[in-house]
């Protein structure tokens, strides 16, 4: 009898726990051949590979509205340090990689404009209203989180919006794009994240001077994902372009007219928008991460809890900033993923003022949440 | 209502999703390119959140 095996106990796992990591495995491995099988094995890999992102977040809480918001409110820098060191271990290997392989593989380099400057405070804003980020929309959403599962939709269509306009907006004026590279850029970037952790440092409370095991060991399995990330698809982790893709494909699909906007007029959004959206990457990392949160949630038992009930204001809310929070990143060049970790650990400059503005923002964004009534 | 409800909604949102989408377009996966976008000799295509199709920047 199953239940009783000698081999179960002799490898230390009970059956129950076995069982329900061989559904895990066996739901992950039947997940990866199917996108393989149906479009191909880099999109297959590129599934597992936003899955791992998804179970990590999920699982190790590793986040990045969350810690921005404990950094401001208690002065507790373990997340933000954590997420630096995951942005220093792929800046490492991913600003050579790029100046050497720069046919195969580009980094997220981006310009920064008054646009950008301005869409990074108001994601910074909406994402401690709503407590989710670009990825943290689509972990939550994955966990059960009734104010993601509102805001997402309005995030994928505010990125298809800010999409939509981006180029009236980079009108106002944008620098050319400023870029690290080689190991001169990886000596700046490691020498400016050193900078931030020691500010951090000194500001913290004494009894916050410290990163959990948990945060470390989450850190270094994201800069592994978003370094295979970069290596299968040759682009860096990116999360909003892939929201506002599906709304395209959705208009699209509803004989709606894109040729009104340079952007999704374009021959190569043309491409993908009629192209499957298990051949884009950020899409299959999208649905990786809320599937990846999914698993874990439902594998520790965290699906059974309650959800506490919303009042009708706080339903428009989330749909609001969910909106703001999609257009704004568009205007970003990016959200936390895409244009914070992806920018600064790829070399490009526009990460780090997207990352000054946005922190600005979490100030304002914190300041307003409690007035939405999304404090439940 | 429990939260196993709100994560299966956007679970299936997402499956739905991708049933429409594979109902319009179906990829082919003989033409799907090499495993690594690194060594395979092609220039990265895919979308991303930097990338501004149609336009240089200025």
């Amino acid at each position: 009898m199953i239940l009783e095996s000698p081999l179960l106990a002799s490898a230390g796992l009970k059956p129950r726990l076995f069982f329900k990591w061989a559904t895990l495995f066996t739901f992950v491995v039947a997940i990866f051949l199917s996108v393989a099988a149906i479009a191909g094995l880099r999109f297959g890999l590129m599934i597992l590979i936003g899955l791992g992102f998804g179970a990590t977040l999920e699982g190790f809480r590793f986040g990045f509205a969350g810690p921005w918001r404990a950094m401001i409110t208690k002065r507790d820098p373990a997340g933000i340090w954590a997420q630096l060191l995951a942005i220093g271990m792929v800046a490492i290997f991913a600003i050579p990689l790029i100046e050497n392989y720069s046919s195969e593989i580009t980094g997220a380099a981006a310009p920064i404009g008054y646009a950008m400057v301005l869409g990074a405070f108001v994601f910074g804003a909406a994402m401690q209203v709503v407590l989710g980020c670009g990825s943290g929309t689509l972990v939550n959403a994955g966990s059960g989180n009734i104010v993601a599962l509102i805001a997402l939709p309005f995030f994928a269509l505010g990125s298809f919006l800010g999409a939509y306009h981006l180029f009236w907006w980079t009108d106002l004026g944008v620098l050319p794009v400023q870029k690290l590279t080689g190991w001169g850029g990886v000596g700046i970037t490691l020498a400016m994240i050193c900078f931030v952790a020691m500010a951090l440092w000194w500001k913290a409370e004494p009894q916050f001077r410290r990163i959990p095991k948990r945060l470390i060991f989450a850190a270094l399995i994201v800069s592994f994902l978003a370094l295979a990330n970069l290596v299968v698809a040759g682009q860096p982790w990116g999360v909003v372009y892939g929201l506002g893709l599906w709304v395209a494909k959705g208009a699209h699909y509803s004989a709606i007219d894109l040729s009104g906007s340079i952007f999704w007029a374009a021959p190569a959004s043309l491409e993908r928008i009629n192209a499957s959206v298990l051949t884009d990457y950020t899409s299959l990392t999208n649905i990786g991460i809320v599937m990846g949160a999914f698993l874990v949630a439902f594998w520790r038992g965290g699906l059974s809890q309650p959800v506490p009930q919303l009042r009708i204001k706080a339903w428009v809310w989330a749909a609001i900033v969910g909106l703001l929070m999609g257009y704004a990143s568009r205007l970003a060049f990016g959200c936390n993923v895409g244009a914070f970790f992806s920018g600064i650990s790829t070399g490009s400059l526009h990460g780090w003022v997207w990352f000054i503005a946005a922190f600005i923002g979490s100030y304002v964004g914190i300041l307003l949440r409690p007035r939405f009534g999304l404090d439940i | 209502m429990t939260r196993l409800i709100i994560a299966s909604i956007a679970i299936s949102l997402i499956g739905a999703f991708l049933i429409i989408d594979i109902m319009q377009v179906v990829p082919n996966p003989y033409n799907a390119p090499s495993m690594f976008s690194l060594g395979s000799g092609k220039a990265a295509a895919g979308g991303f959140c930097g990338s501004l199709p149609g336009k240089s920047t200025k």
